[in-house]
């Protein structure tokens, strides 16, 4: 089963733990309606369909309401430590968090007591500080975009808002990126850069690049890069290895887009609407 | 010729970029940094976000260099501003840089400004804000929110809405989308 950890931007929202279900467009998770936009809510809505599809359970979202103080994001760490020593998950992904390396710390302490080990993904806030603690080896799949991957790659850089100018996020290095990534010990297992071509890599190298189609304004749309980890996370639970997981889901997020006919101005929710034509297109396909 | 009196003087060389005359400004939240700035250089003073020494690095950090032979107008301003900073630090090596360029990327009707990590889109017709995108810090959905839809000179500043580092990137891509729309 697959565990979502992040944030919706509410301050009143209190920690929540329940199942993540798409009813017609919307989010709901423990009863309550979550605008899907981008953020987390992309990346939940994207594993549920994604899930749904395969006709496996949908996943359990744990969410709390910051808006960037830090403070739902403390709250949902403390929660995260006290309660995932005795539960069991296949998959945890983590999302936006408030970075902060010692709660980082504290909740892998707890990932590192449950039985069996869970696989870990991290994206956005969470994958910041997880590379910001030295930790990062202890991840399955990091999934940054180009300027955080520049920042993964930049060994002395703790956000991608200090990376240095001599690092340069360009879709052309992102194959040097991720060598200096692994070099200077601040990746995950494998790797997944999203962009203009997404990457998949291990310590060995590129194992696997996604460029089609092709679709320029996904790069402005909010969320998209949400999305493309949530259905990662959604085919790893459904038993996909990572490698394939993360393949079929670089093609699907794009295939998704392309029925959208988007523009620039486009909203995520138009394109996981048409995740499922996009997963079924793929399955016909193979 | 050195001792000839009508020799062009030549610029001094530094071997090292001066430390000694540097402090920086430690809030306890970054969305504090990001206010102490903007009244700061409203009054003038020379002061720059920069990222903290590791030493004192928790997280998602800023903190304001400030020539420390002003330290006492500074706060003086911020006491006014009501905005006290923890304390006051020599700086004793080189501060993180925060990233100064921005990208740009034409798409014909719309137009996408990077900063950073961050992205944020105008339709150029309507001059509407269309999409926030990238980052990672708990901020970013709630200003997508509050900024989407909202006219480029009528939305809210990220500046102002803002906690975290990405909060401040975003203001970055704002200010160049402003200038570029202007």
């Amino acid at each position: 089963m697959l565990l979502v950890v992040g944030t919706v931007p509410d301050a009143a929202f209190p920690v929540v733990e329940g199942k993540a279900e798409l009813a017609g467009g919307r989010l709901l998770v423990a009863g309550r309606d979550i605008p899907v936009n981008r953020g987390t809510a992309a990346l939940l809505a994207a594993a549920a369909a994604t899930l749904k599809y395969c006709r496996r359970p949908s996943p359990v979202a744990c969410l709390a309401g910051d808006i960037g103080t830090g403070q739902g994001s403390r709250r949902l760490y403390e929660y995260l430590v006290n309660t995932l020593p005795d539960r069991k998950f296949g998959v945890i992904c983590f999302h936006y968090l408030q970075p902060d390396v010692d709660w980082h710390n504290r909740v892998l302490f707890a990932v590192q007591e449950m039985q069996p080990r869970p696989l870990l993904i991290a994206d956005a806030g969470f994958m910041y500080v997880a590379k910001m603690s030295g930790q990062a080896a202890e991840y399955d799949l990091f999934t940054p975009d180009a300027g955080e991957l520049a920042f993964l790659a930049d060994e002395t850089a703790p956000h991608p808002f200090y990376t240095r100018g001599f690092i340069l996020h360009d879709d052309n290095k992102v194959p040097d990126l991720i060598a200096r990534t692994f070099e200077h010990h601040n990746a995950s297992r494998y790797i997944l850069a999203k962009g203009e071509t997404d990457f998949l890599a291990d310590s060995g190298g590129i194992l696997a690049t996604v460029a089609e189609p092709r679709i320029d304004a996904l790069e402005a749309i909010g969320g998209t890069g949400d999305t493309l980890t949530g259905i990662t996370a959604g085919l790893l639970a459904a038993g996909l290895d990572l490698k394939a997981a993360a393949v079929l889901a670089a093609r699907a997020n794009r295939l998704a887009g392309l029925l959208a006919h988007p523009t620039p101005a486009t909203q995520v929710g138009e394109i996981i609407a048409h995740l499922p034509r996009a997963l079924e297109e793929l399955r016909i396909s193979n | 010729m050195a001792w000839w009196p009508f020799s062009k003087r030549r610029e001094p060389q530094l071997a090292a970029h001066p430390t000694g005359d540097r402090g920086m400004l430690v809030f306890s939240h970054t969305s504090e940094v990001i206010r102490a700035e903007k009244v700061l250089k409203e009054a003038g003073r020379p002061v720059r976000v920069m990222g903290p020494p590791p030493e004192i690095q928790s997280g998602c950090d800023l903190v304001i260099e400030i020539p420390i032979i002003e330290e006492l107008n500074i706060l003086k301003v911020l006491e006014q501003a009501r905005l006290a900073p923890l304390e006051v630090v020599p700086v004793s090596g080189p501060l993180l840089k925060p990233v100064d360029l921005c990208h740009v990327k034409d798409f014909g009707r719309f137009l996408m400004v990077r900063a950073a990590n961050m992205k944020l889109t105008v339709d150029k017709e309507t001059r509407t804000i269309v999409n926030v995108s990238g980052g990672g810090c708990p901020d970013v959905p709630y200003l997508a929110r509050e900024l989407v839809g909202r006219p480029l000179d009528g939305a809210p500043r990220p500046r102002d809405l803002g906690h975290t580092l990405c909060g401040y990137a975003l203001e970055l891509a704002f200010q160049e989308m402003v200038r570029r729309c202007s």
